[in-house]
């Protein structure tokens, strides 16, 4: 489905992606596992279409979207719940929604999209007239999914999802996306909790230094002794 | 000096003051989604304070019937120069914005001065000298039509942003770059949009202030200052600011006419930046900066 070649990125001289492959197969969850400073953003906003890679290429269903720009990249179904949420602050809570509708793609469905992630989050449905500023962190994280869901995306790249929430709302949000991806959205998930993530996950891939250091089944990392040690710390 | 003169005057300037709100709100939707400060705002000014009195001369077209097209030809200009010129260095230094927009300015003032000569031009329908009075107070006929002009002008800029998708897109720009960009809004083209809003803007004021007043090259320098101390008097980036300071400095410009000399009009606004920068800098109705 997502297929990313021999990537690298570099911001000025700080090289962030060195030589990077990357594949995700339809309907699967693929975990980035890495530690702060790995790359794994820089190769999220990469695909996205955020930053422009140095060399490589990315391939989405057989069409070449490197250097694409990234309403392009949201266009054709390839969708971001970004590191830090990035929800408009002084927008209300349907204005967040509706503008992740804009996307041509996503018009058509936009009021059976909203009926969706009102189902799904139903604390968004009741704070959908208040600024999304004033709300909580893990209703700003579903405020986030759900606005990219109004996209209908075909494939969500997840970024550290549950940083900073509390633990019972870590699960919720694990929760949904595996609920998302049983209905049938290909997931890339970048997760602090490296061990539930790899639970999750059909694939793994760990990133060290810019560079593709392993990959394997969720399990098979799981069970790996270097894995363990550095990301699990077992 | 009677209650009745000032009234009078004061009624003018609030008037007056609601074609400033107009220039101003231009210039600051251009700087609160794009943050490039456009420093060839009131030299655009001019432009379709110009263009509204060749139409006049040329064609006989009353300025209410020049606006539409002098706003769509300011819209198609601030859309080709943000694309060609401006797009560029959105992301650049500020210094470098700076010279550009100063550039823009420069060249629009002596194109004005080739075409049009240093000579003042102003237009004179058949209704310029009429007015209302109002027991004894009187009220300006022409000033009266383009306040109301640019009240309804501003309240349809602030209707796009609050009820528009489009508006509220670029609203989105505004508040986070990076989330409308994992959503995928296209941000160059919203920018385009806000920087030919921002003219359209200048379009219509420019053109209700050629009702007003007269217009010479060097007016396009005077307006950019203008527009300056209103938006920051106002509030940078504030809407409501920028309404509330055109207002404010209209008034201000009639007051300092009436009490010391009508050449003396900008002293008392520059009087109101300075103080106002002193006490309160970020604005009347600006944030505070956290
Ligand atoms: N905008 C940027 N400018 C310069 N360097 C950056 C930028 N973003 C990330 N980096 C650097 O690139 C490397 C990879 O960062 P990132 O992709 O954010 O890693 P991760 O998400 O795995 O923590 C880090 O060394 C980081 O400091
Ligand atoms: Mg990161």
């Amino acid at each position: 489905m997502l297929k990313v070649a021999n990537l690298s990125l570099a911001y000025g001289d700080a090289q962030a992606l060195d030589d990077v492959s990357f594949e995700v197969a339809e309907g699967e969850i693929v975990a980035l596992v890495g530690a702060n400073g790995a790359g794994k953003s820089s190769l999220i906003r990469a695909i996205a279409g955020m930053e422009r890679p140095a060399a490589g290429t990315i391939t989405y269903r057989g069409t070449e979207i490197t250097g694409w720009p990234s309403h392009k990249v949201c266009e054709i179904g390839i969708g971001q719940v970004a590191e830090g949420r990035q929800v408009f602050p002084s927008l209300t809570v349907l204005e967040n929604l509706e503008l992740g509708a804009m996307l041509r793609r996503a018009r058509a469905g936009e009021a059976r999209n909203l009926d969706r992630v009102y189902t799904l989050f139903p604390r968004l449905a009741e704070r959908r007239g208040q600024a999304a500023g004033t709300l909580s962190g893990g209703e700003q994280q579903m405020l986030a999914i759900g606005r990219c869901l109004m996209g209908e995306p075909e494939l969500i790249m997840f970024d550290e999802p549950s940083l900073g929430l509390a633990p019972t709302i870590v699960q919720e949000v694990l929760k949904t996306i595996r609920q998302l991806n049983a209905d049938g959205l290909s997931v890339v998930l970048v997760e602090q909790n490296v061990a539930l993530s790899l639970k999750i996950a059909g694939h793994g891939y760990v990133l060290e230094n810019g560079r593709m250091a392993m990959t394997g089944s969720g399990a098979d990392l799981l069970n790996d002794d270097r894995v363990r040690q550095a990301y699990l710390g077992l | 000096m009677t209650p009745t003169i000032v009234a009078t005057v004061l009624i003018g300037g609030i008037l007056t003051g609601c074609v400033y709100a107009l220039m101003a709100l231009g210039l600051s939707v251009i700087f609160g989604v794009i943050r490039v400060v456009n420093f060839a705002h009131g030299e655009m000014m001019a432009v379709a304070m110009y263009a509204a009195v060749f139409l006049f001369a040329a064609f006989g077209l009353d300025p209410l019937h020049a606006l539409p097209l002098v706003a769509a030809g300011l819209f198609a200009f601030g859309y080709a120069l943000q694309r060609r010129l401006v797009e560029p260095f959105v992301r650049r230094p500020e210094h470098e914005q700076f010279i550009l927009l100063l550039a823009v300015g420069v060249i629009l003032t002596n194109g004005a001065l080739i075409l049009f000569g240093p000579e003042a031009r102003g237009i004179m329908t058949d209704y310029a000298f009429d007015s209302y009075a109002v027991g004894d107070i009187i009220i300006d006929k022409t000033k009266t039509i383009a306040a109301i002009a640019a009240i309804i002008a501003a309240a349809g800029l602030l209707g796009f942003f609050r009820f528009a998708r489009t508006g509220k897109a670029i609203r989105a720009c505004a508040d986070n770059l990076i989330g409308a960009e994992v959503i995928g809004l296209d941000v160059k083209r919203l920018y385009t949009l806000t920087f030919a809003v921002g003219t359209a803007c200048v379009g219509v004021a420019g053109t209700l202030l050629a009702m007003i007043i007269e217009v010479t090259p060097a007016l396009g320098p005077e307006l950019t200052l203008l527009a300056f101390v209103i938006v920051i008097v106002g509030g940078l980036g504030s809407m409501p600011g920028a309404i509330f300071g055109g207002v404010l400095i209209g008034v201000s410009e009639a007051l300092a006419g009436l009490l010391i000399v009508p050449s003396m009009k900008s002293m008392l606004s520059f009087a109101l930046l300075i103080v106002i920068l002193v006490l309160r800098p970020e604005g009347l109705l600006g944030r505070r900066p956290s």
